[in-house]
């Protein structure tokens, strides 16, 4: 169960100047980037580009994977990324084509995924007319965008496709989306790439402040009762074993936010999990205890700060964050160190002092031992529920010496995956955290086992999400390719669901959602499948999907009104947290219990 | 409080357009927005007339910044500068009133720079404070159009430093990506 090897993306490959369509200008571009695989589907304005890909194709330098619908090319992309570090690119016709991606880009730029989006335009005698199949993608795109370019001169595309993966690559990762006129695609024109790149605006990787960095270390060195909160930005410059030395050294508790899930092994005796709205009650009540907040690589996101008024109030917060637009933006932190971590964390490492914090930590076990003893797992065996289901995934995959990749979609059983999974490493569960979108875990999945076809893939979806982008089946055996699937299937919109009963008086609008015999529907695709709908029968079927070569999907019929707790609600403070009902209250109960 | 920002971003289709959606999206007041030529060939300059307090006007420092064709950004609010703005008003006038506007100009140091029978038009270079009060004097005689540019600045003296340019190419994922670097 390693990490992912990072291949080396610089192929080398440079033949020099040569004369070529802007078509061929795309492809050759791509693999003087290292890419040799996209995601998308073709269209009228893309055709010349897909036309030329034939030879690319023929030999193998760059396969194209055919999705069967657009956004799914974007969430695809984005998986692969996650899943390599690597650029995803993805590619798509002008007007619907590009629109339908626009979902996909907006979920991986505000995960920070490096993706290049393709998309072919009208002829640019036609740019402006409302002709057929044109939209604005350039304007459309913008905000969900790091940047994003409409190139109508074949002199511009060469270096327009470097500096858009510079762009993507580079600093915080992002989206950057390349709009290419169709006869500009059809234009001739001398291809190289050994530009130097000048874009004196873009600032990927600011200097660190080492007077910052020693401030940030005398608070943190004065510290009773430290706290690391660890996002997305430690899985991104690969410091998680850093920050387990940082840890280790100082005896300090970490909090992850989603993305972080895994920064530190969460079998680790100071790892608390997951922090915010759906975070564990000892993880919450450790922020608001704390007297020194470290905040790693994240950006105070609403959904782990709660009411920003009362969030970590007794700490003097430190904040180290690449984007320096996200200091001060929701936390106006005590001590900011505006840098990369790969060089921030080793720096800060030898300026803390080695020592222990152990009536904090024993104070934040009594409460951990808390929570586990209300543990739902422990009092609802009876009946299949959502936990249970995820901790028997989490055996079932333990067991394997593969490496482990689950992919969450959006809703409850995405905070269950968090809260029921043990994550050991960074990088290993990939889901939408940002944009929240429902439908993006079957796609993530195809673009993560396209990365590593000998990984174990998991696409863990809910009865909403999962139909909402299931065609992408066709593309798992188009593929070839061997992704597991787990449907937490509950009948509901689940966590629409819950908020409807906690909310708006269990009035459920538009959540109940009927779902088609997903063990028929996956026969039509060829790809066994299996129904389980009691405890016992959990582990056989993980069993059987792990032993089936190739894909595999399972269709777990849950209990339907199920909750994720503990749960802040939305405005309130993190630890004014509805708790797991105690044992004996309905699985409905929908009061809301005092905090302890 | 009013802050001034100057921005100078790469002379590119849809620069502005960049600029103006990611105020409107970030959700940040604007008061003026008024975008020119700079002393380089190929850069635009727009100064930024920003109200909140000073956190929001860091925000939207920062978040010019990250603008990828915002080539630099310079909050000058609190620096010693010119401020001006333009404004051409046109004054409905009889012969009764017209040499009364034409000594409220004077005042002001405005100039007619066009007249008609029945209007003339002032032309008013100053701080918006002064345009202000020179077209609440001008309400009276009725004021049938108008426009004003919105505030432009440019800091005092010479020694002033130049903001820099933001940074070189630095290909560091690249380079860890490849293993060259760290990780």
């Amino acid at each position: 169960m390693a990490i992912a090897k990072r291949e080396p993306i610089d192929s080398g490959y440079d033949p020099g100047p040569l004369e070529m369509t802007g078509s061929q200008m795309i492809w050759e571009s791509l693999l003087r980037e290292g890419i040799d695989i996209v995601f998308g589907h073709p269209g009228g304005a893309i055709l010349p580009a897909y036309d030329a890909l034939a030879p690319y194709e023929a030999d193998g330098r760059i396969h194209h994977v055919l999705v069967r619908h657009e956004q799914c090319a974007a969430h695809m992309a984005d998986g692969y990324a996650r899943a390599t570090g690597r650029v995803g690119v993805c590619i798509a016709t002008s007007g619907p084509g590009a629109t339908n991606l626009v979902t996909g880009l907006a979920t991986a730029q505000m995960d920070s995924v490096p993706v290049v989006a393709i998309t072919g335009q009208v002829p640019t005698n036609l740019l402006g007319t409302d002709a057929f199949q044109e939209s604005d993608v350039v304007g459309i795109t913008q905000p969900v965008c790091k940047h994003n370019y409409l190139v109508t001169d074949i002199a511009e595309l060469p270096l327009v496709m470097k500096e858009a993966f510079y762009i993507a690559r580079e600093g915080r990762p992002g989206v950057v989306l390349v709009d290419i006129c169709k006869d500009t695609q059809n234009a001739a024109g001398v291809f190289r790439y050994d530009f130097d790149i000048d874009l004196p605006g873009f600032e990927p990787w600011p200097e660190y402040n080492a007077e910052a960095l020693q401030a940030a270390a005398d608070l943190l060195n004065r510290a009773e009762r430290p706290l690391i909160l660890a996002g997305h930005g430690i899985h991104l410059s690969y410091t998680s074993e850093e920050l387990l030395k940082l840890v280790e050294k100082a005896e300090i508790p970490v909090v992850t936010t989603l993305l972080g899930t895994g920064n530190i092994p969460e079998t680790h005796p100071l790892s608390l999990g997951m922090g915010g709205m759906h975070g564990e009650a000892f993880a919450n009540r450790a922020v608001q205890a704390c007297d020194v907040l470290v905040a790693m690589g994240m950006r105070f996101d609403d959904r782990i700060t709660g009411r920003l008024d009362r969030f970590a109030a007794n700490a003097e917060i430190v904040h180290f964050e690449l984007d320096r637009s996200e200091v001060g933006k929701n936390i106006v932190p005590d001590v900011a160190v505006i840098g990369d971590l790969a060089e921030t964390l080793p720096a800060f490492l030898p300026l803390i002092q080695e020592r222990h914090h152990s009536d904090w930590v024993q104070e934040l076990n009594v409460w951990r031992a808390e929570t586990n003893e209300a543990d739902i797992i422990q009092y609802e065996v009876e009946e299949l529920i959502p936990p249970f289901v995820i901790r028997q995934l989490w055996h079932a995959t333990e067991r394997t010496d593969k490496r482990v990749i689950v992919v969450t979609d959006v809703g409850q059983h995405q905070m269950w995956e968090s809260q029921y999974y043990i994550h050991e490493e960074a990088g290993m569960l990939l889901t939408s955290g940002g944009l929240g979108t429902m439908g993006y875990a079957l796609p993530a999945a195809i673009g993560a086992q396209m990365s590593d076809p000998h990984a174990l893939v998991w696409c863990v979806a809910g009865d909403g999400g999962f139909q909402m982008t299931l065609q992408e089946l066709a593309t798992i055996q188009q593929e070839k390719l061997s992704v597991k699937i787990a449907i937490i299937n509950n009948g509901f919109l689940g966590m629409v669901r819950q908020w409807q009963q906690i909310f708006y008086e269990k009035r459920y609008v538009g959540t109940p959602v009927l779902s088609p015999d997903y063990v028929k529907l996956a026969d039509a695709y060829d790809i066994p499948a299996a129904v389980v709908r009691h405890p016992s029968e959990v582990v056989p079927a993980l069993e059987q999907a792990h032993a089936t070569e190739g894909p595999f999907l399972i269709d777990f019929q849950v209990k339907e009104e199920v909750n994720v707790y503990p749960m802040v609600a939305p405005g309130a403070a993190v630890d004014e947290l509805i708790r797991r009902p105690k044992p004996g209250y309905a699985q409905g109960y929908s009061g809301v219990q005092p905090s302890w | 409080m009013k802050y001034t920002l100057v921005a100078w971003m790469r002379d590119t289709p849809g620069v502005l357009n960049r600029v103006s959606g990611m105020l409107r999206r970030r959700n940040f007041n604007i008061d003026s927005l008024q975008v020119s030529h700079s002393e380089t060939p190929g850069i635009s300059r727009m100064t930024f007339v920003v109200a909140g307090d000073k956190r929001v006007a860091d925000q939207v420092v920062k978040q010019l910044r990250k603008v990828v064709d915002v080539t630099a950004v310079e909050d000058i609010t609190d620096q010693l500068a010119v401020l001006r703005e333009l404004a051409l008003i046109r004054v409905r006038t009889t012969t009764a009133t017209r040499g009364e506007i034409v000594q409220f100009a004077e005042i002001y140091r405005a100039q007619i720079v066009d007249v008609s029978a029945e209007s003339l038009v002032v032309q008013a270079v100053g701080t918006e404070e002064k345009v202000d009060s020179l077209i609440e004097f001008m309400k009276p005689f009725g004021i049938e159009e108008m426009v004003r540019t919105g505030r432009v600045a440019l800091c005092r003296g010479d020694n002033r430093s130049k903001p820099e340019k933001l940074s070189t190419s630095v290909f560091k994922a690249t380079a860890r990506l490849n293993g060259s670097g760290r990780g």
